[in-house]
């Protein structure tokens, strides 16, 4: 009697690639708009970014159903914490909030690939990057996703931040401009979609800075 | 020699004497659904077959339901499951009617219910085996999504299930654009159909299409396609096997 196999898996992976970079006024937070299975492209049109709070931008890869059900448990706690606390929680405390809460489901996890971008408590950028299970730091720039072994490199290439380690502690946001730092972002997609299967179609790129929130659209190969 | 058993592993994958119950294969189950926005609403198409594995068991099995006074839903997968459903959005629209305020559940609120149920079940490792589609108009909107039994869920100007991804999403990304009138669009899902029936073996050909507007549901009655199997690469099939391994 040979022991009973499983014929189904609770996980699928979707795709898509997830950039965030820290500026010293700003932070720009960019996901491709590819959802795939397989070898399907299930659709070219469907955005992985979130706004939690005011200051604070959420991008997730990976498993859509998991990243979907994170993203519904973290705006409703940040609904909870405006009616406790009459204001929107910061940039580094929603840091900790998805931290706990990817760690909650240590034992059977959310398939959540996430980088977090907003402004911190002093106007600066801020980018925070985690694993599936929760634990993160505090950086410059981050990738995550199915690209991010392509972007990545290129990322420490171009924005390399000073060790934390140094001391007097050195700024890890960038020097660049805000429209350095997006044309950097682009470039970054466009090759991206050049050799890795999973990302393409199109770039939603968020902008978080004093004045505000925006949106842009890039468009990107579609094979 | 006597061995006494510890009690036996259960990984929640695999089951044992005490939970018998779970989701492990499907059954009977129907193949693909397509759907597509057109100019007045949502068009849904799916065959009438029910497979008992390779057995085509069933063949008046109706994949494509009204959900409420907005919706239409279509499923692919295990039958009986598609029934389950069917019973719980019958609650769920009844506790909308319950309310008497008016207001009743759109094609994205149903969508998302559908999303919620099947995540919910695939995270208790006991999932309702379907990939649904869900189509409606509300307010002049029109809304088309989807939903996998893993809870993986999405919209679009068109979707499909099953080998419906395969086989009809490359024909619709070609030919399908806004306003497509009723018939355009009937006839580009009558090519993705006949492609399917030539190529999808759990296919049959007996099928229904269904029409969703802001003036209501219309399900056809079930007719067949016309098929050709006169190519001539069909004709002495194994005219160029010979000499190769």
């Amino acid at each position: 009697m040979t022991k009973q196999q499983a014929n189904w898996s609770p996980y699928d992976n979707n795709g898509g690639t997830c950039v965030a970079v820290a500026g010293a006024d700003y932070c720009v937070i960019a996901a491709d708009t590819r959802m795939s299975t397989g070898y399907n492209i299930l659709t070219r049109d469907y955005s992985k970014i979130i706004k939690l709070a005011d200051k604070c931008v959420m991008a997730s890869s990976g498993f859509q159903a998991d990243v979907r059900a994170l993203q519904k448990v973290l705006a409703s706690r940040h609904l909870i914490y405006q009616h406790q606390h009459n204001k929107q929680m910061s940039c580094p405390a929603m840091g900790q909030l998805l931290s706990n809460t990817l760690y909650y489901k240590r034992f059977f996890p959310y398939y959540s690939f996430n980088v977090l971008g907003g402004l911190d408590n002093e106007g600066k950028g801020c980018v925070f990057t985690y694993d599936a299970v929760g634990s993160y730091e505090r950086v410059g720039y981050s990738s995550q996703g199915s690209g991010s072994t392509l972007i990545m490199p290129f990322l420490d290439n171009q924005l390399k931040s000073p060790s934390p380690l140094l001391l007097p502690a050195k700024d890890a946001v960038t020097p660049l401009s805000e429209s350095e730092a997006i044309d950097l972002v682009k470039t970054c997609f466009a090759s991206a979609t050049e050799r890795d299967i999973y990302t393409g179609d199109k770039l939603e790129i968020v902008v978080l800075n004093a004045g505000g929130i925006r949106r842009e659209e890039m468009d990107l190969r579609k094979d | 020699l006597q061995v006494m058993d510890s009690a036996p592993v259960e990984n929640s994958l695999m089951s044992s004497e005490s939970d018998i119950q779970r989701t492990q294969y499907p059954y009977v189950t129907g193949t693909s659904v397509v759907g597509i926005k057109y100019k007045d609403g949502i068009l849904l198409a799916a065959d009438m077959g029910g497979s008992y594995g390779s057995t085509i068991r069933y063949k008046s099995v109706e994949r494509l339901k009204p959900v409420g006074k907005h919706s239409l839903l279509g499923a692919s997968g295990e039958i009986s499951d598609f029934q389950e459903i069917m019973k719980y959005l019958d609650e769920l629209i009844l506790y909308d009617n319950m309310w008497d305020d008016g207001n009743s559940f759109g094609p994205k609120e149903v969508h998302n219910y559908l999303t919620r149920v099947m995540y919910n079940r695939r995270n208790k490792f006991n999932p309702l085996w379907n990939s649904l589609v869900l189509g409606g108009v509300k307010n002049g909107q029109k809304y088309l999504g989807s939903v996998s039994m893993i809870g993986v869920h999405y919209e679009d100007n068109h979707v499909a299930t099953g080998f419906g991804n395969h086989l009809a999403r490359p024909i619709l990304r070609d030919e399908w654009h806004e306003n497509l009138s009723y018939e355009e669009g009937v006839k580009l899902l009558e090519k993705c159909m006949r492609v399917l029936l030539y190529r999808d073996r759990s296919a049959v050909n007996k099928l229904q299409i269904a029409k969703i507007t802001e003036e209501g549901v219309t399900i056809s009655q079930p007719y067949s396609l016309k098929t050709f199997w006169n190519f001539s690469a069909f004709q002495n099939p194994t005219v160029g096997a010979e000499g190769s391994w």
